[in-house]
């Protein structure tokens, strides 16, 4: 009887917020527990620490901060249940018209000797606009003529791919000036990657752009509805991922001093991983840039870990691969629990 | 453990002829933060209509999905015709002999209305392939049998909500089953329909097999029910025969309080007209329709299944643009191509079916409520006012009762009734000047009917208008001003609210 009066007399939905642990915890719980195996697996086999080489951290940190750009774009992206294969072709396509007009006046072979000792921030603005460009692109076959995101952004990687091979002809664009190395220099990269990772994460948590995003991920029709221009928003989504591209794109140029048609190569499908890692759901509506951000760590230090205990890398490569899959069927079994 | 309200408390379960279909005992169900079930109990008899009643979220839906084999209950007893089963999965209930019609339409959009009744169960050619022509032949079998008049090469996406619940019930049918479960199957139904399924239901029951019917409208109970138990809050209420109950005494029961079954329009002036729609068609859908709204007015909007209803409601609001005639708000004429601009002119919509067109059911209830109205409010230069916003959804949420442990809840873990009071309160939200409701109380309970009701009317009184389509005559019936009745895509007359009987919209909507 008790119960019985409790429960009628319980009038509406609590207003506080009751505390839940973040989702990001259990990610960085995983990034913990990997951490630990190559530490106790460094002093078995190395018998040195595998963390704590300050070295180490910052090669797996500087490595990682250009995938990490790429990941925020696509993260939104994946949220919005779209892909995008061309983020890693973009890249080469930046990396190498950035370099081109960031060559020094005594290099003999500059591709555009007028346009040459420009500041870092000229190429860095022309990385930027080919992204919008091609993000335009990404974005409005997908909204107008309704291809799967999968197939557009399949023919803007190809596509990319090959130009950035007939614009360098195959050559390495180089002799660039010091200003544009100085770009990729030291904890530049790490920074502009933390930086835009601040950023994205409070426009989709905190913005009205964030919260229409999950709603198009969640169910299109439903923020048709709704009043969202579903189109419009698309179209802005993967040209910011672009334009996040042609940003790493010209990071990685200034990283190697040189920029080269083969750059970027497979990035599109660490940044997916990446995500994937970071808890984003394939099926859309779900996920966060801090989420991603670990699932950047996370794919960083199990990279250089196996180069640490020296396992060869095709077995890298192959162990990369299951660790998608993984992360996959974790994602679906979170799916149904939620439904259960 | 839990003490018995034995004051309404009858025997049940003790039947002269035999053992009974269905015996479950003892049955507890929790979620995290909800116990959805707690100790309840239901017996159903063969040959025999067993109605299940209670609020939204008094559990309802959940004990079926347990008896389907969907969840797993958390401790309890199930016993089928004497003998103790464990069901863990869909399947294991399928062989048992049980199967279900859910409260929410689940066929597959892209697939012919037989691929979806023989999903998993396709007849196959001697190769092994689907013998498609077979399947289409046994499909309309089964529909001659159960008089429905549905192609089975339709592709489902084509057919209405209505014609896609009867689908729904074909399939049900065509396993069968012992016993077959009903959860709300004509909350999407015109009246028409209703005696179609009725017949269905007689005839099922003749041949012995027994029917949990779920249902919130209680002139059916009466109609079709044999016995009938109550839940609330996720307990057993009481079981008895649906002859020695009254209404009052049912609703009583459900919410354990005395209500007002229907709120009482309030008559409020009429004002000037806002929304005047002239000779408005949609190629191949309706044409013609023509209509004055005025501030303060409710219209209603009544047919049968395929008079166009729904079309009309969508074209004002600019998901299907109109192809011809012209729609004028406050005496301007304005041009409608997206639901956007439909919003900017103050309008708002709630839709038919829930699952398709509403529900973001991934997200909290926070973002299904905030969606519409923050194109235009709650925003500063692009940041959402996070406190205002979840202040004021809190207050409309509570308002219409939903029930839920909080508005961070994840949207598909209410239950059916709750997510529809959730959308509603998303477009109150918004402070509509011209509200379009597409069956508003689909699926709610007759408390929350009440109050959705009474601020539907107050919403009138406060200058909206408001364009109501409802399959439910007493809800029209009660709440209209004006009623437009259509037929197969056009309109066939307006009544007054004076002249409006259920004989003379039914005369209407079958010209
Ligand atoms: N998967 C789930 N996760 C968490 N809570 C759930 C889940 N499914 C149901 N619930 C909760 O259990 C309770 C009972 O839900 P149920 O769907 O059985 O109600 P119902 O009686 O069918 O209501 P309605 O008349 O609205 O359909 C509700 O409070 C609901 O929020
Ligand atoms: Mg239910």
């Amino acid at each position: 009887m008790t119960m019985t009066t409790q429960l009628n007399t319980q009038s509406g939905i609590a207003g506080n917020r009751k505390f839940k642990l973040p989702p990001e915890v259990s990610i960085a719980l995983v990034l913990l527990g990997i951490i630990l195996v190559f530490e106790l697996l460094g002093w078995i086999i190395n018998d040195q620490s595998f963390i704590f080489n300050f070295d180490r951290i910052k090669i797996i940190i500087l490595q990682m901060s250009v995938i990490g750009i790429i990941a925020i774009g696509v993260n939104i992206i994946i949220i919005t249940g779209g892909i995008d294969l061309s983020s890693g072709s973009l890249v080469a396509v930046t990396a190498v018209v950035g370099a081109s007009i960031a060559q020094a006046s005594d290099f003999p072979m500059a591709l555009f000797p007028s346009l040459t000792d420009l500041p870092w921030i000229y190429p860095l603005l022309l990385g930027t606009l080919i992204g919008l460009i091609a993000g335009i692109i990404n974005g409005s076959l997908i909204a107008f003529t309704g291809i799967p995101p999968f197939i557009a952004t399949l023919g803007m990687m190809v596509a990319a791919r090959g130009f950035a091979k007939w614009y360098s002809g195959g050559m390495p664009v180089s002799g660039l000036t010091d200003s544009f190395a100085w770009l990729g220099s030291g904890a530049n990269p790490v920074f502009i990657f933390l930086i835009l990772a601040a950023v994205f994460h409070i426009l989709l948590r905190y913005t009205r752009f964030g919260k229409f995003t999950y709603a198009i991920g969640s169910n299109r029709q439903a923020a048709t509805v709704s009043g969202i221009n579903v189109n419009r928003h698309l179209i802005i989504i993967y040209t910011i991922a672009g334009v996040l591209s042609g940003i790493a794109g010209v990071l990685t140029a200034a990283r190697a001093v040189s920029g080269q048609s083969s750059m970027g190569n497979m990035y599109e499908l660490d940044a997916i991983a990446a995500v994937v890692i970071g808890g984003t759901s394939l099926q859309g509506g779900l996920g966060r840039i801090s989420g991603t951000v670990f699932g950047i760590l996370i794919l960083g230090v199990m990279m250089s870990g196996f180069t640490f205990i020296r396992i060869d890398s095709y077995y890298q490569e192959m162990v990369k691969g299951i660790i998608i899959v993984v992360a996959v069927v974790a994602d679906q079994y979170r799916n149904k629990k939620r439904r259960a | 453990m839990i003490a018995n309200h034995d004051a309404l408390e009858t025997k049940s379960g003790t039947t002269s002829d035999g053992i009974p279909l269905l015996e479950i005992s003892n049955i507890h169900k929790a979620f995290p933060g909800v116990i959805a079930l707690n100790d309840v109990k239901l017996t159903l008899k063969a040959g025999t209509v067993h109605a299940l009643m209670g609020e939204n979220g008094a559990g309802k839906s959940t004990l079926m999905k347990i008896i389907a084999g969907i969840y797993m209950p958390d401790k309890g007893e199930i016993r089928l015709k004497g003998v103790t089963v464990k069901m863990t999965k869909p399947l294991d209930a399928q062989i048992a002999g049980i199967s279900m019609i859910h409260q929410e339409l689940n066929l597959m959009s892209y697939m012919t209305v037989s691929e979806n009744i023989w999903l998993g169960r396709e007849p196959k050619s001697r190769l092994g392939f689907v013998d498609h022509e077979e399947m289409y032949r046994i499909t309309q079998d089964l529909f001659d049998e159960l008089h429905i008049s549905v192609d089975p090469r339709a592709e489902t996406q084509t057919l209405s909500v209505a014609l896609r619940q009867m689908v729904e019930i074909a399939k049900a049918v065509s396993f069968h089953s012992d016993i077959l479960i009903m959860d709300e199957p004509t909350s999407a139904l015109t009246e028409p329909e209703v005696a179609h399924l009725f017949e269905i239901i007689r005839k099922l029951k003749n041949e012995g097999r027994g029917i949990i019917y779920i249902t919130h409208k209680m002139n059916e109970i009466f109609e079709i029910a044999d016995e009938l138990s109550v839940f609330r809050d996720g307990q057993y209420i009481a079981t008895c025969s649906s002859q020695e109950v009254s209404r009052d005494d049912i609703i009583k029961m459900m919410v354990g309080r005395d209500i007002t079954d229907l709120f009482p329009k309030q008559i409020v002036p009429i004002g000037r007209t806002i929304l005047k729609v002239s000779d408005l068609g949609l190629q191949g859908v309706f044409s013609g329709i023509s209509f004055e709204l005025h501030a303060g007015e409710i219209l209603g909007l009544a047919g049968l299944v395929g008079s166009g209803r729904s079309n009309v409601a969508e074209t004002i609001f600019g998901i299907t643009p109109a192809t011809s005639g012209t729609i004028e708000i406050d005496g301007k004429e304005v041009r409608i191509s997206n639901c956007r601009q439909a919003m900017d002119h103050g309008m708002a919509l709630l839709t038919e079916d829930r699952k398709d067109t509403g529900c973001f059911l991934g997200l909290d209830l926070l973002a299904n409520m905030e969606a519409p109205v923050l194109s235009h409010r709650y925003v500063k230069i692009g940041f959402v006012e996070t406190k205002r916003l979840y202040d004021d959804s809190l207050r409309m949420a509570n308002r219409l009762r939903v029930k839920t442990p909080s508005l961070f809840e994840t949207m598909l873990n209410l239950s059916g009734g709750n997510q529809q009071k959730v959308l509603i309160a998303r477009w109150l939200l918004t402070e509509p000047k011209i509200l379009i409701l597409d069956e508003p109380t689909r699926g709610i309970d007759v408390g929350a009917k009440a109050e959705i009701h009474r601020l539907i009317s107050e919403l009138a009184s406060q200058g909206a208008a408001i364009l109501m389509i409802s399959s439910e005559m007493p809800e029209i019936l009660g709440m209209s001003d004006r009623i437009v009745v259509m037929h197969e895509g056009r309109a066939t007359g307006i009544l007054d609210r004076k002249d409006a009987t259920q004989v003379a919209i039914m005369d209407l909507a079958a010209k």
